[in-house]
């Protein structure tokens, strides 16, 4: 879908030969990442850190989904139900131990780990079908994915629990970081940590043999069959890493939560991700980062909207819940018409006829 | 038996109107290529107008054919403001833009009427008639299979044998050629979309009074099976649209009867997956199916 | 003499994209004459015949049929103004029977009753079309598509018809007897053909004038005669 000087690549450099530089490259800016992270999180109030900490949640599920759809093609809309197979994972693997009375820094690590094995498992089954099928084929059946895994809470609620959902026991920040060490700090460097360590992987990913691999098949799929490439097991490994991250970022979100229900995680959630995905720009991890914030800026921005207006509760409620998702419906049809670049897009352009008006020009 | 029999007819007045909504969505595939996601946002939104006249007026008549109007009005207009302007040479596009419209059309049906679920009045007795002992059909299912009889061989016979339907078939197949003799595609498009959409807001008419009532989500499932059922026939096939809605209507009908009625999602699914694995192009595929 | 020129072309600049194939091509059709537009693969002699009827819009230039400026009327449109346009490949739609092809010519005029008796010449011009009415397009021979695209294009009374390539494909026999129809035609109804071919001989033979193309530009215009009887001219422009 997106034309192809969007790639994260655009010269086609020589990749291989700068390996060894790339690597480190990324290490250093998810290093001064996290470093600004920490700064962060000491400088806003707790509130901000919880929201930061939703971002960080919210990334890894669109950088994933930006490796699928911008990166191989692969339109997905059930990244919701992925979400929450990982979000149930660690609601189940948390309270397990919890009720075992067992305790230790180890055991989120744990459960995360063992949320991106369930959703690996999961998006292996979909992506299976998924290599295929294309374009409206492959829409429809995600979006029944969508539709239909969060009703399998319901169907099975003696492990589930229905509607009502599942509580998240989370241990308290450790005591070695002092008695009065706020909790939203905490929250927010346990899930910067994984989602800057999930989108090192990614960005390396992107960069290596695979990165280019996917891009071929998202260009040209006969071609890239006619040059070696297999192309189903392409598309499933993509689903899979697409769904691994997808896994992580609703565990970390049901860890933030504190709990899980099949509401938080309807198909509004995975149309959210795709508009997210779509309006930062496909194909890019920045893009994926602008998206995030979004999902969690905009509510927030329609909220503090609505409580400057005198309304009623009703009317306000209404609004409060609605609001931000007409404007993403209407961003995204605008995003698609007009600049199905995205953001990153816009910004990729503005900056390119920054650097044309230069008496360098390339031709 | 009594089960079985009552199971069946209730899956096929169901059926009849997955069939509809699965018409509905072969229509715009067959005129665009597009296969509408937004095609139950856009029915309620019409179910929700025919709720505000009935409400209004205390007929639910009136409202019937508003809803029917609305939604033909709704289908052109999404096609001449959205569609038309939507870069169609990946499919993912127009998908994507479909997608948008869910969002913005279930967010504006929940500002304006909130997202509590709302009475969907039944205009006869949905109770069943007996025969010889034997609860066959009620007055309700009646109706649905004589509306859904009507609107299909409605379409049929337009499309067969009316010269706007030559017109829509013509512009559909080659748009190029239908051009140069005259025919204005443009406009052929809009009125597909307009037909299509008109046909999902009658068979939202028809199925929300079965189901839990009005909601801005309310046929996010019934949009599943019907696509479902599209699928099973064959998405380039109006008689495998309607063939397949009965099909998946049946089949939920005897899930929910014998097994559940909350496995039927999971039942969508699986019918889905399976179809789509063993026979992508439906089953009712006469050559080999358009890879897309 | 411009009061019978049915078709006046002037400075027509077209193309895809940013290099224009057709440079300021230049050119006149007589009423009731027939015109071959010859010329070397990629001369522009189909992207001509597509800017005539606008399905690509002229970057520059002028079109006028019977006088009348056709610039900025929709490709629908013309039809009703009386160009038809037989496109490269014939388009034939073979999800349709014969029938609704041929009655599809015809749907966009008024006049029914006079749709109905254009439909009946057809049938009977074309024997075999009658016969396999009720047949899909995609189940018809080459000489039969053939039949029903100027079966189809003759439904609309057409006062300028464009064919592109009609002997593409078909054997020698079925080329001669369409070019001896559009002769027929013309001599008949007063109908005005612009032809496209690569069959040189058989275009020129069936031509009143000859028009060839050579990198977007008309290189040379004459009555087909002199350029079918001149070696000069055949050497220097057509090769044989």
């Amino acid at each position: 879908m997106p034309p192809r000087e969007q790639l994260d690549d655009p010269g086609g450099r020589p990749v291989d030969r700068r390996r060894g530089s790339t690597l480190l490259r990324h290490l250093a800016v998810v290093l001064a990442a996290g470093l600004l992270l920490v700064a962060i999180s000491y400088s806003v109030e707790p509130f901000r850190n919880f929201q930061l900490a939703t971002v960080a949640a919210y990334l890894c599920a669109t950088a994933g989904l930006t490796v699928l759809t911008g990166l191989n093609g692969q339109l997905s809309l059930g990244h919701g139900a992925l979400m929450a197979t990982g979000a149930y994972t660690v609601a189940l693997c948390q309270t397990a131990f919890a009720d075992r009375g067992m305790t230790g820094g180890w055991l989120l690590p744990l459960s995360l780990a063992a949320a991106i094995a369930s959703t690996v498992a999961v998006g292996a089954v979909v992506g299976v079908a998924a290599a295929r099928l294309r374009g409206p084929y492959l829409a429809g059946v995600t979006l029944a994915v969508a539709v239909v895994v969060p009703a399998l809470a319901v169907t099975f609620d003696g492990v589930f629990n229905g509607e009502q959902g599942l509580s998240v026991p989370v241990e308290p920040p450790p005591l070695s970081l002092g008695p009065y060490f706020p909790y939203e700090r905490w929250q927010l460097w346990v899930t910067g940590a994984a989602t800057l360590l999930a989108l090192l992987l990614l960005a390396n990913l992107i960069r290596s043999r695979y990165g280019r691999i996917f891009r071929a098949v998202r260009d040209d799929e006969v071609a890239a069959r006619l040059a070696g490439i297999h192309v189903a097991r392409t598309q499933v490994l993509a689903f899979v890493v697409s769904a691994a991250t997808a896994g992580l970022g609703g565990a970390l979100l049901a860890v933030l939560a504190q709990s899980v229900s099949p509401g938080a995680f309807s198909l509004t959630l995975s149309l959210f991700l795709l508009m997210a995905v779509v309006i930062g720009g496909l194909g890019r991890l920045t893009g994926a980062l602008w998206g995030a914030v979004l999902l969690v800026a905009l509510p927030d921005l329609t909220h503090s909207v609505t409580e400057m207006l005198t309304l009623s509760p009703a009317v306000a409620q209404r609004l409060e819940g609605n609001l931000p998702l007409a404007i993403f419906g209407l961003t995204l049809i605008v995003v698609m018409i007009a600049a199905p670049g995205g953001v990153q897009g816009l910004l990729s352009r503005l900056g390119r006829a920054l650097l044309a008006r230069r008496p360098t020009r390339r031709s | 038996m009594d089960r079985f029999v009552f199971l069946t007819v209730d899956g096929l007045s169901r059926g009849a109107v997955y069939a509809a909504f699965a018409l509905a969505l072969v229509l715009i595939w067959r005129a665009a290529r597009v296969v509408n996601f937004a095609q139950g946002a856009m029915a309620v939104a019409a179910a929700y107008v025919a709720y505000t006249v009935s409400t209004a007026t205390g007929s639910y008549w009136l409202g019937f054919v508003v809803a029917i109007v609305a939604g033909l009005l709704l289908g052109a207009l999404v096609d001449r403001v959205v569609m038309r302007h939507v870069d169609h040479a990946s499919p993912l596009n127009p998908v994507i833009v479909a997608l948008g419209l869910v969002l913005l059309i279930q967010a504006v049906l929940g500002m304006v009427y909130g997202s509590e679920f709302r009475p969907a009045e039944a205009p006869f007795s949905r109770s069943a008639l007996t025969v010889g002992g034997v609860a066959v059909l009620s007055p309700y299912d009646l109706f649905v299979f004589a509306t859904i009889g009507v609107v299909v061989s409605g379409l049929a016979w337009m499309f067969a044998r009316t010269p706007v339907g030559l017109r829509m078939r013509a512009a559909a197949f080659a748009p190029e050629v239908s051009r140069l003799l005259g025919v204005n595609v443009g406009g052929m498009l809009t009125l597909g979309w307009a037909l299509a959409s008109g046909v999902g807001a009658l068979a939202a008419m028809l199925v929300l009074p079965t189901e839990l009532g009005l909601h801005p989500h309310a046929m996010d499932l019934v949009f599943v099976s019907a696509f479902t059922a599209a699928v099973v026939g064959g998405l380039d096939s109006p008689p495998g649209a309607v063939v397949g809605g009965l099909v998946v209507g049946l089949l939920l009908s005897y899930v929910s009867g014998y097994a559940g009625s909350d496995l039927t999602p999971l039942a969508v699914l699986v019918l889905l997956l399976a179809v789509l694995l063993v026979r992508p192009g439906g089953l009712f595929a006469p050559v080999a199916a358009r890879r897309v | 003499m411009s009061g019978t020129d049915l078709l006046v072309v002037r400075g027509l600049v077209a193309g895809y994209g940013a290099a224009p194939v057709l440079r300021a091509v230049d050119l006149t059709v007589p009423a009731g004459t027939i015109a071959a537009v010859v010329g070397a693969n990629g001369a522009g002699k189909t992207t001509l015949l597509r800017a005539l009827s606008g399905m690509i819009r002229p970057a520059a230039g002028q079109v006028l049929l019977a006088g009348e400026d056709l610039r900025g009327t929709p490709v629908e449109q013309l039809v009703r103004r009386g160009m038809a346009h037989v496109p490269e490949g014939r388009g034939v739609i073979s999800e349709l029977t014969v029938d609704e092809n041929l009655r599809l010519g015809g749907l966009w005029r008024r006049d029914r009753a006079d749709a109905g008796r254009a439909l009946d010449e057809v049938y009977q011009l074309f024997e075999p079309l009658a016969r396999r009415r009720r047949h899909l397009g995609h189940q018809l021979s080459g000489g039969e598509r053939q039949m029903l695209a100027l079966g189809r294009a003759l439904v609309g009374r057409p006062r300028l018809l464009l064919l592109d390539e009609p002997s593409l494909g078909l054997a020698p026999r079925v080329v001669a007897r369409t070019m001896a129809l559009l002769r027929q035609l013309r001599d008949r109804t007063g109908l005005t053909v612009l032809l496209v071919e690569q069959n040189v001989r058989s275009a020129l033979a069936v031509a009143d004038q000859g028009v060839v193309m050579s990198l977007g530009r008309v290189v040379i215009a004459a009555p087909a005669v002199q350029l079918r009887d001149d070696v000069d001219l055949r050497h220097a422009y057509l090769g044989f």
